[in-house]
């Protein structure tokens, strides 16, 4: 650990609440991408069994 | 054959994106890991400004992020626009909430830096004023995504939001210098717009290397969010398309 | 397109709204800023352009919404748009007309409020001029922000969102203007920015509010 000194309260809790938040918005965005993955394969093989191949034409 | 254009086919963005999201990935978490480590154990302190200057390592790089993001959704708003392209605008609505978070990474770690360099947490200095202003802008243009549901109506308008806010922004950059002429300059020795120029006069080495390090760390994690975000958004997309063909038979 | 603007007029006049209610507001910050930062007379006086052009802001704000909302509601602005006329015109009448039933009375209100904040005898002038210039941009910038909004149920609360960002630059000239001169500086500088960008707004914005009224109106 550094001798961080008198500022060691800014230079802690700025690089406390940056990393925080960085890592915050990573999990969310992770998160998220898993949740609308498995919620899009489920509504797509819903599709399939009933019959529907079409969906490939979607942009 | 082979043109950029290829990549606003979803699949294959999808496609690339999923084979390259992994070496983004380490390699943000890698370059962050190494400038902040760097930067935080193996720096010198500053004469003048102590340890502070550690602040730097995310302070800079999260400012330059701030814009960087807001340009590539310019960018991508221009493409949606001529090109219509649904890729792009996605990729706009998924880089407004990273670029937002960079604001305030970067105005939290300005305050607290200010805090013990000039003596208060806020000074209605230039630089934090538009940063702040840049805020409201991110904030306006993420409300407007979530208002309207149809995918379409929403893209164009964030886009022609996009193109006009710009405009203010920098006119607000401006009116905002014209108005305080601000401490940034003066006080702070490792100016943000001096690290691209005469980065040899204004910051010794020492510093520079992890600092370039990071920023290039930072760039590489907004790069890797946005190509995870855009796939969830392109997602999210075709599920709304799907659900909707579904109520319809 | 005058005709258009004739309607534009009776109709806020009959219905009262605009009118009344922006003026009202206004008067309402003008009296509530003394309660909030203390009677010193020094004190208001040094603030009052500043305050004056915030409330006429907020004012010009409060009534954006009405600018497309009836017309959407009732259909006329679908037949306004298939009008002969280019929607560019039809938005910038639009803007004209809030124009004269806020951006106006305001104008001429602000004098009047002025002597409750003790605004300084040299600064009734450039005050008055600088909302003069400033708040045609306001119009302008708002029917923008009004055209974004115009088909969302909760759009008001938005609209502020989005056009309080922009109003930034403007307020920034105009309340600047007022203060150079009542400090006796030099205001030319921001009369002319603030001319610049009112001219700017009035000349390009009606373009980007009639593309985002098409694609609302799709």
């Amino acid at each position: 650990m550094p001798d961080l000194g008198k500022y060691a309260e800014a230079v802690l809790s700025s690089y406390a609440i940056s990393l925080g938040l960085i890592v915050a918005l990573v999990v969310l965005s992770v998160l998220r991408a898993r949740k609308v993955k498995a919620q899009l394969a489920e509504v797509e093989a819903r599709g399939k069994t009933g019959g529907k191949a079409q969906e490939q034409a979607d942009g | 054959m082979s043109s950029i254009w290829e990549y606003a086919n979803p699949k294959k963005f999808i496609a690339t994106t999923d084979r390259l999201l992994p070496w983004v990935s380490a390699l943000a978490l890698g370059l962050m890991v190494l400038g902040l480590v760097w930067g935080f154990f193996f720096t010198p302190d500053d004469f003048r400004q102590g340890s502070t200057v550690k602040i730097i390592y995310i302070h800079v790089p999260s400012a330059m992020m701030a814009i960087n993001a807001w340009a590539m959704m310019l960018v991508a708003s221009l493409v949606w626009i001529v090109r219509r392209h649904h890729v792009s605008a996605l990729a706009a609505r998924a880089a407004a909430p990273i670029g937002a978070v960079m604001t305030v990474i970067a105005l939290a770690t300005g305050a607290i830096w200010g805090q013990p360099m000039w003596g208060t947490w806020w000074e209605w200095d230039p630089r934090l004023t538009s940063f702040l202003i840049l805020f409201l802008f991110y904030l306006g243009y993420i409300a407007l995504w979530s208002a309207i549901e149809d995918d379409d109506t929403a893209a164009d308008l964030t886009s022609i939001l996009c193109l006009v806010g710009s405009v203010f922004a920098l006119l607000s950059r401006y009116a905002v210098n014209f108005w305080n002429q601000g401490l940034h300059q003066g006080a702070s020795v490792l100016r943000a717009g001096a690290l691209a120029g005469d980065t040899e006069e204004r910051v010794s080495n020492v510093f520079a290397t992890p600092l370039f390090i990071s920023m290039a760390g930072f760039l590489m994690l907004f790069i890797a969010l946005v190509f995870l975000r855009t796939q969830t958004e392109i997602r999210a997309r075709r599920m709304r398309a799907l659900l909707a063909r579904e109520r319809m038979q | 397109m005058i005709a258009l603007l004739m309607r534009d007029l009776k109709l806020a006049i009959r219905a009262g709204g605009g009118f009344g209610l922006g003026l009202a507001f206004f008067l309402i910050v003008v009296v509530l800023v003394p309660f909030g930062v203390g009677p010193n007379s020094g004190l208001l006086s040094k603030i009052a352009p500043g305050v004056l052009w915030l409330g006429a802001l907020l004012a010009c704000l409060l009534s954006l919404d009405r600018i497309f909302a009836l017309d959407w509601e009732d259909g006329s602005l679908d037949l306004l748009a298939t009008a002969p006329l280019p929607l560019e015109a039809i938005v910038s009448v639009k803007a004209l007309a809030h124009w004269l039933t806020t951006g106006l009375p305001l104008v001429l209100a602000a004098p009047v409020f002025a002597i409750l904040l003790n605004l300084p005898t040299a600064g009734y002038g450039p005050l008055v001029l600088s909302l003069l210039i400033g708040t045609p941009a306001l119009s302008v910038i708002g029917t923008f922000g009004a055209a974004l909004t115009v088909g969302l149920k909760r759009g008001g609360l938005l609209l502020s969102l989005l056009v309080l960002p922009l109003y930034v630059p403007t307020l920034i000239f105009g309340a600047e203007m007022a203060r150079r001169s009542i400090e006796g500086l030099n205001a030319q500088t921001s009369l002319l920015m603030l001319a610049g960008i009112t001219c700017a707004v009035i000349a390009l914005l009606p373009f980007a509010s009639a593309a985002v009224l098409r694609v609302n109106l799709r």
